[in-house]
Order: C-alpha cells, then sequence, then structure tokens
C-alpha cells in the first residue's frame, strides 16, 4: 500500500466557508483512506493571500490542485463525488 | 446653493457611460455603486457596451475598472476591440486591468463550489488599482457550472454583496436565449433582475434579412428613464444608441443666408434660394428628373467652393458624372479637385441605423457643407420600414445641427401616387423645409416635366407650377400656359408660344402700317395748312392793296376839286355854312 509516488495537494479554500471546510474533510479522508503515508496537503486561504488566487487563477473555490505525480490536475468544489475525484486522479486503478 | 447641490447629488448617483445616446435615455449613466445587469443574445453587442463604459470611465471619468472575462481570454477581447481606437496601450497602465476568469476547459468538478476564491482575488486587485468600475463578461459562464439554482443564486447574492460592500460601479453581462428578450424571467438567471438596480436589455433582430439592433432599459431604480426601445448601431467609434432629439441642437441658430439651388428661376420662385442648412425634398415618379435638381444643387455648390457630398443608391459615381453631363452639368472636375465626394451606396446594405451612421462619418470626413441623398427613400429599404423614419428625423436633425444644407430625392413608387401621399412612407415631408415636388403631366401624346413648389417654410414662393425643361445647356424652367382650365406643356406650350409669337408679329405689322398711314394724311393736312396759310397771306396783301387804292382814289379826288376851283379862281364853298 505504500508503493508508489508521493501525491502533493493543494487546496485552495475562502476561509472556513461551509464549502471549503468540507473541502478540506473530504481531501483529508480520502487521502487517509487511499494514500496513506504517501500526501503531503497545502492548504491557501485565498482571504488571506488573495494575490494568489489571482496569480494562480484560482476563481472557484474550493478548488484542488494536484501538483504531483504529473499531469497536474485541477479539482473544483467540494470533493464530495468520490469516485470522481479518484478518477481524476488517477487512483481508481490502485484501489482495484 | 441648492440646485447645484441636487446637480452634484444626481451627478453622484450615476455614472456616466460614455456611450452616445445612452446617458440621456438613463439620465446621466448607470447607477454608482450598484450592479446593472446587461441582457443580450449572442453578438448583441454586451461586451462591446460593457468594455465601453470601462474605457470611458478611465479616459472621461479617472475611474479605473476591471473587466473580468468569463468567456474569452483577455487577449482575445483586446484584439476584438482593436477597432474601435481605444488605447488599451495607455490604458493597461493601472486605468483599465483584464482578469481572465475563464473555467479551464479541462476542469474536473466534483460537488459544489463557491465564488469567494474570485471575490477575493478581485478585492485585492481592486484596492490594488482602487478601481471604481467592474465588469462581469458573460459571468453565466461561470454560473452554469454550479450544480443547482439554489447554488446559482447563492452565488449571485455573494457577488452581489460584495459588489455593493466595495461600493463598485458593476455591469454583469448575461446571455439571454431567444429573440424575446422578455423571455429572461423564465430563465435561470432570470431573478438576477429583480436583485439589480438597473436592468439594459439588447436584441439584435433580423426583418426582412436586414439586422436590427435596439436597447430598452428594463428598470432603474430610483430614477426616471426613457422606456421605449431605442435602435442602436456598432459603430466605428463604438456602442451607439440613436435617440431622436439630441439637447445640442436646441443651440442651432437658423440661418437667413440662402444658397442657390442652381436654378435660376427656381432661386426666384423661392424668393432667393434655399436657407443655408435647410433640408429640401424633391419627391417625384422615377425620371423626373429628381437626380439633375441634386444635380445642379450640387454643382452650384461645390462653385461656390462648398465642400458637397453626394450619396447614390440608385447609380455608380461614374455614371452619374456621365449622365449628369449629357444635361451640362459638370462633376467630373469638382470631384476631381476633391471638392465634391460621389459615393454610390447602392451596394451597402444594413440597417437604416448603420447607413445613417455611415453617412455621417462620410460627411464628417469630408467637412460636407452640402449633402444630397439621392434617394432617401433608400433607407426604407427591405426590413428598415420602421425604423426609417427616425433615421430621417435624426438625419434632418443632425445635418441642422451641423448647419449642412441637405437636398433628399424622394422616390415614389405607385405612379397613383398623388401629391397627397407624397413621402408619406418615410413622413419626412413634415419635417423638410423646402418641398419641391416634379410629376409628369400627359398631354396630346407627350410627357412633359412639371415642377411645383409644395411648401417652403420662412421663404415667399411662386405658387405656379413650372415646366422642367433638361437640355444639353442645363436645367431650365419654362412658364406654363393655361387655357380653358388646361395647362400646356411641352409641343403644345411651344405651338403657343409661336402662335402668340406670330400673333404679335402680325399686330406689330398692323401698327408699323397704320403708324405710316397716320403719316401721310398728317403730311397732306400739313400741306394743306400750309397753302391755306399762303392763301391767307395773298388774301391779307391784297386787302391792303385795296385799302392803299381807295385812300389814293380819294386824295385824287380832292385833289382834283382843288385844282378846278383853282382854275375856275371860284371861292371854297364852305359846305357847313350852307
Amino acid at each position: 500500500m505504500n508503493k508508489g509516488p508521493i501525491f502533493r495537494f493543494r487546496l485552495y479554500i475562502a476561509g472556513d466557508t461551509h464549502n471549503s471546510a468540507q473541502a478540506n474533510a473530504n481531501l483529508a479522508a480520502l487521502c487517509r483512506t487511499y494514500l496513506p503515508g504517501r500526501h503531503k496537503i497545502d492548504v491557501v486561504n485565498v482571504l488571506q493571500e488573495p494575490g494568489r488566487a489571482l496569480a494562480e487563477g484560482v476563481f472557484m473555490t474550493p478548488t484542488l490542485v494536484k501538483l504531483a505525480p504529473l499531469p497536474a490536475q485541477k479539482i473544483v468544489g467540494t470533493l464530495s463525488q468520490t469516485q470522481t475525484v479518484l478518477q481524476t486522479l488517477g487512483l481508481e486503478a490502485v484501489t482495484a | 446653493m441648492k440646485s447645484s447641490n441636487r446637480l452634484s447629488a444626481n451627478a453622484a448617483r450615476k455614472a456616466p457611460t460614455g456611450i452616445i445616446g445612452f446617458d440621456e435615455i438613463s439620465g446621466g449613466g448607470l447607477p454608482r455603486g450598484r450592479t446593472t445587469l446587461l441582457v443580450g443574445g449572442p453578438g448583441s453587442g454586451k461586451t462591446i457596451f460593457a468594455l465601453q463604459f470601462l474605457v470611458n470611465g478611465a479616459e472621461q471619468q479617472k475611474e479605473a475598472g476591471i473587466f473580468v472575462a468569463f468567456e474569452e481570454s483577455p487577449q482575445r477581447v483586446i484584439a476584438n476591440h482593436q477597432s474601435f481606437g481605444w488605447d488599451f496601450k495607455t490604458l493597461l497602465r493601472g486605468k483599465l486591468s483584464f482578469v481572465d476568469a475563464q473555467p479551464n476547459p479541462d476542469l474536473v468538478q466534483s460537488g459544489t463550489f463557491d465564488l469567494g476564491g474570485m471575490l477575493a482575488a478581485l478585492g485585492a486587485k481592486v484596492r490594488e488599482m482602487g478601481a471604481r468600475r467592474i465588469v462581469f463578461d458573460a459571468l453565466d459562464i461561470v454560473l452554469a457550472l454550479l450544480p443547482d439554482l439554489a447554488a446559482r443564486r447563492r452565488e449571485i447574492y455573494r457577488l452581489h454583496a460584495w459588489l455593493l460592500e466595495q461600493g463598485l460601479t458593476a455591469i454583469i453581462t448575461t446571455k439571454a436565449g431567444g429573440e424575446e428578450a422578455g423571455s429572461i424571467g423564465q430563465q435561470p438567471f432570470g431573478f438576477m433582475q429583480f436583485m439589480v438596480d438597473c436592468v439594459v436589455m439588447l436584441n439584435h433582430r433580423v426583418a426582412q434579412g436586414v439586422s436590427q439592433r435596439n436597447l430598452r432599459v428594463q428598470k432603474y431604480r430610483g430614477s426616471s428613464f426613457d422606456e421605449n426601445e431605442a435602435p442602436f448601431i456598432i459603430s466605428p467609434a463604438g456602442f451607439e444608441v440613436a435617440i431622436a432629439r439630441t439637447p445640442r441642437l436646441t443651440k442651432v441658430r437658423a440661418s437667413h443666408e440662402r444658397v442657390t439651388s442652381g436654378v435660376k428661376r427656381l432661386d426666384t420662385m423661392l424668393g432667393g434660394g434655399y436657407y443655408r442648412g435647410a433640408a429640401v425634398l424633391i419627391t417625384g415618379l422615377p425620371g423626373t428628373a429628381k437626380t439633375t435638381m441634386s444635380g445642379t444643387f450640387a454643382e452650384a455648390a461645390c462653385k461656390r467652393g462648398e465642400r458637397t457630398l453626394y450619396v447614390s443608391f440608385d447609380s455608380d459615381s461614374d455614371e452619374m458624372i456621365r449622365n449628369l453631363a449629357s444635361v451640362g452639368i459638370r462633376l467630373d472636375r469638382h470631384v476631381k479637385s476633391g471638392v465634391l465626394r460621389l459615393i454610390s451606396a447602392r451596394s451597402i446594405t444594413g440597417s437604416a441605423e448603420s447607413l445613417l451612421v455611415r453617412i455621417k462619418a462620410l460627411a464628417a470626413e469630408h467637412k460636407a457643407r452640402c449633402l444630397v441623398i439621392d434617394p432617401v427613400s433608400a433607407l426604407a429599404k427591405s426590413g428598415n420600414e420602421l425604423t426609417a423614419h427616425g433615421v430621417a428625423e435624426r438625419l434632418i436633425d443632425w445635418s441642422k445641427a451641423n448647419g449642412i444644407t441637405m437636398i433628399c430625392t424622394s422616390l415614389l413608387d405607385s405612379m397613383s401616387a398623388q401629391v397627397s401621399n407624397v413621402g408619406e412612407s418615410l413622413h419626412i415631408s413634415t419635417l423638410a423645409d423646402t418641398w419641391i415636388h416634379l410629376n409628369y403631366l400627359i398631354q396630346a401624346g407627350e410627357r412633359n416635366r412639371g415642377m411645383s413648389i409644395i411648401k417652403s417654410r420662412g421663404t415667399s414662393h411662386s405658387n405656379q407650377v413650372r415646366e422642367l425643361i433638361l437640355s444639353d445647356a442645363g436645367v431650365t424652367l419654362a412658364d406654363i400656359y393655361t387655357a380653358g382650365g388646361e395647362v400646356l406643356m411641352g409641343t403644345m406650350r411651344w405651338e403657343k408660344e409661336r402662335a402668340e409669337r406670330f400673333a404679335s408679329e402680325l399686330s406689330e405689322v398692323a401698327a408699323k402700317l397704320k403708324q405710316v398711314t397716320l403719316d401721310a394724311e398728317e403730311a397732306v393736312l400739313e400741306v394743306r395748312a400750309k397753302s391755306l396759310q399762303t392763301e391767307l397771306v395773298a388774301k391779307r396783301a391784297e386787302k391792303t392793296l385795296l385799302a392803299r387804292s381807295t385812300v389814293n382814289r380819294k386824295g385824287r379826288l380832292s385833289r382834283g376839286n382843288t385844282r378846278i376851283r383853282e382854275l375856275r379862281g371860284a371861292d371854297t364853298v364852305k359846305r357847313g355854312r350852307k
């Protein structure tokens, strides 16, 4: 289970709104289940760092960016549809 | 003091768009610090309106603006609007800024999201630039990604609350499906119009193959506005809303200067010619010399050195020069010298509005003082019937405002059209200052042209119908003869003229004859008078002679008696003593 690359995520949230809190929780749960010990999550609060949101083109919150492994991917939303998220991250095959 | 306060209060409430016509309709612009919803179908001009609002705001009001592009990349937006001559290079240095908010096409979505990130980012941008205006172009694109109506509503409220908090004057554009602008109430984002302070609808209809653009202010909280649909066009200078009356028109001063019509006798009929800045309408059936009349005017204007624009919807420039040369109107040299500009607008199609804009632009470019539109009825060509009247009205208003003397010809479609419904299709006849009507008179197997002045404001004018004669020497007017209630023209007039000439020659001869006779009689009498005089002298002489001889005789007698007495030696007998 511990084999494979390390997943690096960046999660953009807008303060402690409902959507953001949900995304944070969903991501944490997903990583615990599918990527134990091989993930890194960097949370960016755009309310505190609006310049970054502008520079990095993040307009919809929450937005999850998978920085590694390549290709980089972007998922918008609360990450509530686990299946879609797994598919996008290429984790389905791992679990199968 | 009070009124100036109110004025500034009004200015404080409204943010001028600088869009021609729109600020008049809305009473000064968009609600300041509030949100305006701009709704329109594809290609209705939403982006142009919104961008022009920012550009004018930055250039004229010194208000920095942000353009949030959801649909197109900022580079494309800039490229698309390059032709309007807006100085993006300068503007982009802090006065205008674009934010690319296009959703990534590869974007994966899982669960709902909000626009908190965008608002936070924009908040940073607003603070950085000190922006006062903002445009969300095609907000519907991002709203469509939201999973349900409740989420969309929530995000719109979030956006609206943010805008109010920031105090930004905002435009949100969204698409309206279908041609009926009223149907947006049923659309997913329709409720937005209840939330915002101002709603402007743009529509783009095609009537008989001609595109017609209209703008309507549907709602404007706390302000009066013009509720009617107003036509607009996208001109080379951007968005332009057509409204019938511009306030500056009231400042126009009527000129007393006369300009010649190019036909001497017509000038006399008009009491000196057209007024400078007048709108002259020439109506008539096909072939009644409307173009020729316009041509004489244009030629006369060019001879005075006045720059003239001749817009023909009927024929090519070369054809026109050739045709008019056949009646002695030489336009070619004026075209060469640049005084006259001939525009053949035959190939130009488009709405009456766009034609008006083109004409205005051409006239401004040529610095025209005289303008000929031949025929103005072309404005009412297919699909333009509804708007043509308004356009004709604005054309006249505009030419007057600029002191341009304008000749419009108007074709009558039906040969049976009577004077009473001439020009009715455009209702231009009531607007024109001078209205000259040309018609045919068919008589004795001939068709002759007649000309009359139906009206001419502010000038005394002849009530007579004149015959219009075209020859290679130009256009002349001839008196027509009325005989027994019939007017005589053409050959009949000529015959009548000849008959009159004969009659006058005849009477001249008769008079000469009489003169001679009288001279003769006078001479005879003179001779007689002379001989009588001579006779009188003779008689007098005779009389004198007679008198003298009597005296002589008496003398001789008395002398004789004395002699006898002497001889007899007798006394003198004193008769008295006897």
